[in-house]
């Protein structure tokens, strides 16, 4: 048993660099292994090709990782808290909170200090606020209901709520603005530049140290919240903390990369399903890894049209089936 | 000999030392207050759990059993009062530090997905693990001893969504076990369960209690298996009460009637069962063979027949049969049709 946990881990981390330099060749500009190879040695062949990989598909890379780990170790999270199979940021009305927060800035930019909101930390900190709001709004109400199904509704409403807010907002904002939110809804890995990644990567990092240094807790919470009390857990201050954990890493990708469906959902379950085991010490380094794996996939297919196809349609064609089979296996 | 062993693991640890109170409470009162309104449940309650014995909690519902088990387990403040365990009181310490004290059974289903028995039941050393939660050769030692004492060996690597409900009890009561504390409180941990099942659940209890010096307090609304398998009663009504005893005492001096008082049924303290009430206004006599005694009587107070001496329909009860009016009877169908006509021709014949 322990010896296949190792063998899917090295598998995994092999596929998941694999594909990161797939992403790193694949584009509208063919770049081969070699000249990647020769670009991060230092041996730099081409000038165009050299600026092109670091300034521009590296970072892309890179959040394409980022993002694929966070909402993935985000909806595993959530998973685990509500005790429901089908939570994730998206369908729960997270990354619509955060959405709202990115909104809110966009279109109030003319009123905000220039240097704040072009240096990226004014959109993070307000995704991460709409996230944490949406989040501590669903933990409030999944009290009062503990039907799955219900709470998923509730979870959908909530991002109704703010979706409508955020129309409202947009009826009273400037045309560049609104051309500048509508861009940002349809998702985009390469929206991170060097810049922002000074920003995303600490934020991200954190959100998944905490995440890893809850994995104790989670494993008792499994057991709902009356054992995990008898189990000397506590139970406010371990909710506090996933929240806060989700709101960084569901809010910060999201201020970047726009809404990313489904990712949440669908990974955590591939996860349990190939290692079979419902520990977090192995589900969430498992979870990493996949969800990494599959948002370089969904890029590398995004790129194969002339057109780059926005990256929300691409993980919602994966994601969407999972959730529909996960409801058909339950029944 | 194995067993003995791992008896030992489990008893070296437990800070008891014979049969004195490992718990107890001073003035308890129990309820709810909400927005104000205080609504007391129990109060005055002076109650002793003591190592080493096997305590099942029995009362009418609504005489609010889960809520004293919940204020023991410290899960809900009281009203007034205290609980101790071991000197120290229950509501002023940490989670942490109660999860050490008391082990929980509840009555809310688990259900984790690929988790085996293994799993669930290391979950129960969740407060002796280290920050990593690493499972040591001595947290192993730990598991499989706890499942070793509940005899679920053999299903140690399965998932536990494949377990019948008998065998999840018994897991869950390996997880309980590996928390290595010196109190389990089990709420209702037979319900749900088969009879085979009930008795093989609280007879482990009682042997678990016993060997390995635990204080273990269920809740159950089996009132003949509590009878059997308790070294104590603690019998509530709803009439804020707690009455405690050694089980046949509670029985000699009435306290289950009074516990249970309806006018539709009684306390049968002949059998430890509840009795119905049943209209009886016709007169028999029986007598004869003892094993059969029992179920004819039964039979013959359902239809309504009161058992007097010497009274003018006389049964005779057989070793295979019955025999009235020196007419051979072999089932209890056609005594109760025999018996009907005798009545209903005496009722005409007047």
């Amino acid at each position: 048993m322990k010896s296949r946990t190792f063998l899917l881990f090295v598998i995994l981390s092999f596929l998941t660099v694999g594909f990161f330099l797939a992403d790193l060749a694949w584009g509208s500009i063919h770049i081969s292994l070699h000249e990647i190879l020769s670009v991060f040695f230092g041996r730099e062949s081409d000038g165009i090709n050299s600026e092109i990989l670091l300034n521009f598909r590296l970072p892309k890379a890179i959040t394409a990782v980022l993002a694929g780990a966070s909402l993935s170790v985000a909806g595993l999270m959530m998973q685990t808290l509500f005790r429901n199979s089908l939570a994730d940021p998206y369908i729960l009305g997270v990354s619509s909170g955060a959405s709202l927060g990115v909104a809110l800035v966009m279109m109030a930019a003319s009123v905000l200090p220039v240097a704040f909101v072009s240096s990226g930390w004014a959109l993070i900190v307000a995704a991460i606020i709409g996230a944490s709001v949406v989040l501590v709004l669903v933990v409030g109400v999944s009290f009062k209901v503990h039907n799955a199904v219900s709470l998923l509704i509730v979870g959908l409403m909530f991002g109704t709520i703010a979706g409508s807010i955020v129309s409202v907002l947009q009826n009273f904002s400037n045309p560049d603005a609104i051309k500048l939110f509508v861009m940002w809804t349809f998702g985009s890995l390469s929206a991170v530049t060097w810049s922002y990644m000074h920003v995303l990567l600490p934020v991200v990092l954190i959100g998944i140290g905490m995440a890893f240094s809850l994995q104790k807790r989670l494993d008792g919470l499994l057991l709902g919240e009356n054992y995990a009390r008898g189990l000397g857990i506590s139970i406010q201050q371990t909710r506090f903390l996933i929240v806060i954990a989700t709101g960084l890493l569901a809010g910060g990708v999201t201020a970047f990369t726009g809404p990313i469906a489904f990712v949440g959902v669908a990974i955590p379950h591939i996860a349990r399903g190939l290692f079979r085991t419902s520990s977090h010490k192995t589900l969430l380094p498992a979870t990493v890894l996949c969800g990494a794996s599959l948002i370089l996939i969904c890029d590398i297919i995004s790129q194969i049209p002339t057109y780059t196809l926005p990256i929300n349609t691409i993980s919602a064609l994966f994601g969407a089936p999972i959730i529909i089979w996960i409801i058909l296996k339950k029944k | 000999m194995i067993e003995e062993k791992e008896i030992n693991k489990f008893t070296e640890k437990s800070p008891s030392g014979g049969f004195r109170g490992l718990l107890t409470t001073e003035n308890l009162s129990i309820g709810y207050s909400k927005k104000g309104k205080v609504d007391v449940v129990q109060s005055e309650l002076n109650l002793q759990l003591r190592a080493g014995e096997l305590v099942c909690l029995i009362g009418p519902n609504g005489s609010g059993k889960s809520t004293l088990l919940r204020t023991l387990t410290g899960l809900q403040k009281p009203l007034l009062g205290k609980t101790l365990i071991d000197g120290k009181e229950i509501s002023r310490l940490k989670q942490s530090e109660k999860a050490l004290l008391i082990a929980l059974v509840l009555t809310e289903r688990v259900d984790i997905e690929n988790a085996t028995v293994y799993n669930l039941v290391s979950l129960g050393r969740h407060p002796h693990s280290n920050w990593w939660g690493n499972i040591t050769e001595e947290e192993d030692a730990f598991i499989h001893e706890a499942i070793k004492l509940v005899h679920m060996d053999h299903k140690m690597h399965q998932n536990i969504n494949e377990l019948s409900d008998g065998e999840r009890q018994r897991a869950m009561i390996a997880k309980a076990l590996a928390q290595d504390t010196p109190i389990i409180m089990l709420d209702e941990p037979t319900a749900h369960l088969d009879l085979p099942n009930r008795v093989e659940i609280m007879l482990l209890l009682h042997r678990l209690a016993h060997k390995t010096g635990k204080a273990i307090l269920l809740s159950t609304h089996e009132l003949d298996l509590a009878l059997q398998a308790a070294d104590r009663i603690w019998l509530m009504s709803a009439d804020k009460k707690v009455e405690c005893g050694v089980p046949e005492d509670l029985v000699f001096n009435g306290s289950f009637n009074r516990a249970f008082e309806s006018k539709s049924y009684f306390f049968n303290a002949a059998n430890g069962n509840f009795s119905m009430n049943y209209p009886m206004t016709k007169k028999v006599w029986v007598s004869g063979d003892k094993t059969r005694m029992y179920w004819t009587l039964r039979a013959l107070a359902r239809a309504g027949y009161m058992v007097v001496y010497d009274a003018e329909v006389q049964i005779l009860v057989t070793e295979d049969g019955w025999t009235l009016n020196e007419k051979i009877i072999s089932t209890v169908e056609e005594l109760l049709l025999e018996i009907d006509c005798l009545f209903h021709n005496s009722d005409t014949n007047r």
